[in-house]
């Protein structure tokens, strides 16, 4: 018998390899894990700066022009604290926020979160959809063309796209919000009085500015983005030995966004404020004043800004709390399921966006009224969520080493006790006041 | 008659007296003695230390009432026990794994049956509710009567798990195994549903799934497993097993995941695994993943180009060889070069003294190591291939290429 291939030996050459080609690819696969953590936190931070929130920034410029930049240092810090908890839970327990929610305070707690939360996102979801139509009006296309395709857009993107594509989609929306530091530039501000009112606190005691101070608050730190955020890190499946650069992404997507609404404000106050048009009620409206006074390029991009947050936050917004709710109650959630397997998931998906742009598309909408409540139902939605983050992270059953550290307690508490009261007292005044700082 | 978990939790309970005790607030089951059968009941009295009943102290239980057959002194008060399975905090709203829907589903309520033998009810557990009304009744018990709860509910679609079919998670190795959970139907599953179940639940119970299944079965999880997951799982593990496991891999399953790990970790698992299989691993660790040497499998089939249907069948037969490897075979020439493959079906059609020679594939087909993973897809595409053969540069097979790596990859990116 011819065996001696079997015994036969192989010496195997290894592939040759200089060391230019290890370098380049130690520094891609370097890349790729960046990658592979990077995104929930730069998205959801970036979301934050949605329709609703880009009309108060606006407002905010136009009316005390560069006097409350200063708040945005305090914001970051308490937008990092508060989506850093929940990346960390994310990261550790390897389960969303309304998974524990439900795990650890059972079904009825979670129940009333569910149902308070999309009533309070659809509002949102609304917001969302006017922002599409008041953004597309200064291009001149009519609400009843660009809401419906807008719709049907998110719709396709969502369902037909696999989590790394609408992932990459959505970090380039977060470039485009680019477009506001273009816009800023193109207004030609006083960059050093600028610099000196971000750093300097500028209080002042009038109840307006007080007002609008709490408006900004209320509207940059909206509960859901907690519950999408903690998702998006247990999604891309990170670990702990990942989670330095998990802070790194919910850091950097902290600050960048304070970053946009520093330009806005910039914008509007190097502009509107400067020349008199002070009593700006919306952004669509700011964008019309900015193009006789700063050039027609300055308007646009403004414009094209809002858009590309409406859109945005229009795309994330439904998925999330579609995706939430059936999680804390026990449904089949996702894309990966077929409409069959999910159909709770697929019907709260639908129905948040058919009826968000609906809404819109009524003839007399009140979309007054719709904004008011996402207002206040962001409001009354926070307390509650920020109160169950914090008792969840402090959990050394769940958390194990990462519960918080004292000082980290100290600071998240005070930051959650300031955000409720404030977001309470905005509530209170869309509610009772006639000049609420909404839009 | 059936009762809910929820309809039991806060029943005010009588003694044999008449006199009032205090309500349920949380029931065990004691797995050790009886898998399924309710085995105390906690009853707590306000500010007084709770006490328990024990199942045999049970006269008769309703939706919201519960009396006993002894007098209130004949109960002893609660101490916690580690191997008590508690209803309504180990279950009611946990994760469960449904072992015959193959899927992780969440409890809304418990479903449990009467059992009565002369003055005494024992309750079951028989199913656990993960629909729609076990969720209505959590959400509406206590504030809705109990009748009309139950009339609501029978009019809403089903859907429970069978207690058989309920496989718990405990990610604590100790509490496990007091509470007798083992994990033997998960070994029955097929690895690839256990993997997708294991995506489902938390880091923590994962680590303990695995670390609780044997090692074979352990490696053929954590092959089909998501890599992000797996190697946070192998690096919590204790190193030991984890050698134990990737030696039970195929290598180039075991050097993808090596590949993933951090430099020391992957060297301290290496030491810990025999010789040969290391060096196997090793070997496989030096080509770069987006290559041929990268997706290639060293453990292939190979007898040279002169031998007989016959013969090649009988040396098999003998051999304790790997049946996923075991569909197309390497020949080799009398220099021990690479001559050609001749897949299972095309040996299992030919006579018996036909020459594995004459049986041989054609074209020849063969890749280098270094070859970009692009010309594999290409190659596999063209020519609708099931295995390809990885050559080194003496022309020597060094390693197989089969469609399911090919198609994993393809996945992934």
């Amino acid at each position: 018998m011819n065996w001696q291939a079997i015994t036969a030996r192989f010496d195997r050459v290894r592939t040759g390899d200089t060391d230019l080609q290890k370098k380049i690819r130690g520094l891609r696969r370097r890349l790729t894990l960046l990658l592979a953590v990077v995104g929930p936190g730069l998205i959801t931070s970036n979301v934050d700066n949605d329709a609703g929130g880009i009309s108060v920034y606006t407002q905010a410029g136009a009316q005390y022009g560069y006097a409350l930049l200063w708040s945005l240092i305090p914001m970051t810090i308490a937008l990092y604290v508060t989506e850093e908890m929940c990346a960390r839970m994310g990261v550790v327990t390897g389960k969303g926020l309304s998974d524990l929610i439900r795990e650890e305070f059972g079904f009825r707690p979670t129940f009333f979160v569910m149902i308070t939360g999309f009533f309070v996102d659809l509002a949102n979801v609304v917001a969302e959809f006017a922002g599409v139509a008041a953004a597309m009006q200064i291009f001149h296309v009519s609400k009843y063309v660009a809401v419906p395709i807008a719709a049907i857009l998110v719709w396709i993107l969502v369902l037909r796209g696999t989590y790394r594509q609408v992932e990459v989609i959505f970090l380039f929306a977060c470039v485009l919000y680019l477009s506001y530091l273009f816009s800023a530039i193109l207004a030609k501000p006083d960059w050093l009085i600028a610099a000196k009112h971000t750093v300097i606190p500028n209080l002042s005691f009038n109840s307006g500015y007080l007002l609008m101070l709490t408006g900004l608050v209320g509207t940059t730190i909206a509960p859901w983005q907690f519950f999408y955020l903690q998702a998006g890190f247990v999604e891309k499946k990170v670990g702990p030995s990942q989670y330095p650069k998990a802070r790194a992404d919910v850091l950097f997507g902290s600050i960048s966004c304070m970053v946009i609404v520093f330009f806005i404000i910039v914008c509007t106050a190097a502009t509107l404020y400067e020349k008199g048009h002070r009593d700006i009620t919306d952004a669509a409206q700011a964008a019309q004043a900015l193009i006789p006074l700063a050039g027609k390029w300055a308007g646009t991009l403004f414009a094209f800004g809002l858009l590309n947050a409406s859109l945005f936050a229009a795309s994330i917004l439904p998925l999330s709390t579609a995706h939430v709710i059936c999680e804390g109650l026990g449904f089949e959630a996702g894309i990966d399921h077929k409409f069959k397997e999910a159909p709770i998931f697929y019907w709260l998906y639908t129905v948040l966006i058919v009826v968000g742009a609906g809404v819109v598309l009524l003839p007399n909408a009140p979309l007054w009224k719709i904004l008011i409540f996402s207002q206040v139902g962001n409001g009354i939605w926070l307390p509650v969520v920020v109160i169950f983050i914090l008792l969840l992270v402090n959990r050394r059953d769940l958390m194990g080493d990462y519960v918080n550290t004292t000082a980290f307690n100290i600071v998240a508490w005070v930051t959650a006790v300031v955000m409720i009261g404030l977001t309470l007292v905005l509530a209170y005044t869309s509610i009772f006041q006639s000049s609420a700082p909404a839009p | 008659m059936e009762i809910y978990a929820t309809e039991l939790m806060g029943s005010r309970t009588y003694d044999a007296d008449g006199n009032f005790v205090g309500r349920v607030r949380e029931f065990f089951i004691e797995p050790a003695e009886a898998p399924n059968r309710v085995s105390h009941y906690l009853l707590s009295r306000g500010s007084y230390q709770p006490l328990v009943a024990k199942h045999d102290q049970v006269a008769s239980v309703s939706a919201g009432n519960m009396t006993l057959n002894v007098s209130e002194r004949a109960l002893d008060l609660y101490r916690p026990n580690e191997s008590w399975l508690a209803v309504q905090k180990d279950l009611m709203d946990q994760q469960i794994i449904d072992t015959r829907g193959r899927k992780v589903v969440r409890v809304n309520d418990v479903d449990l049956t009467e059992l009565r033998s002369n003055g005494n009810v024992e309750l079951r557990v028989t199913q656990v509710d993960v629909g729609i009304p076990g969720a209505v009744r959590r959400l509406l018990q206590g504030v809705v009567p109990s009748l009309l709860v139950r009339k609501l509910q029978s009019k809403l679609p089903q859907r429970s798990i069978r207690w058989e079919f309920v496989n718990l998670v405990e990610p604590d190795p100790m509490r496990r195994v007091k509470l007798r959970i083992t994990h033997e139907k998960l070994e029955d599953l097929h690895p690839a549903d256990l993997a997708e179940i294991m995506e489902d639940l938390s880091a923590a119970e994962r680590q303990g799934i695995i670390a609780s299944l044997d090692e074979e079965t352990a490696a053929a999880v954590l092959a089909e497993l998501d890599e992000r997951l797996t190697t946070q799982i192998v690096e919590k593990m204790d190193p030991e097993k984890a050698a134990d496991i990737l030696e039970e891999m195929a290598p180039d399953a075991a050097a993808d995941l090596l590949a993933d790990l951090p430099k020391k970790t992957s060297e301290e698992l290496l030491d810990e695994m025999p010789g040969q299989e290391a060096d196997e691993v090793r070997e496989l660790l030096e080509f770069d993943p987006s290559t041929a040497g990268g997706m290639m499998n060293t453990e292939f089939i190979f007898v040279g180009e002169a031998s007989t249907r016959d013969e090649v069948l009988a040396w098999m037969r003998s051999q304790d060889l790997n049946l996923d490897q075991l569909d197309t075979i390497v020949l080799l020439d009398p220099d021990a070069e690479y001559s050609g493959t001749v897949p299972l079906s095309r040996l299992l059609l030919a006579a018996g003294e036909a020459r594995m020679m004459d049986l041989k594939m054609e074209p020849l087909l063969s890749l280098p190591a270094n070859a970009d993973d692009k010309e594999v897809f290409e190659l596999f595409d063209k020519y609708n291939l099931r295995m390809l053969t990885v050559i080194n540069e003496e022309n020597q097979p060094i390693g197989t290429i089969t469609v399911d790596d090919v198609v994993s990859r393809l996945v992934k990116d």
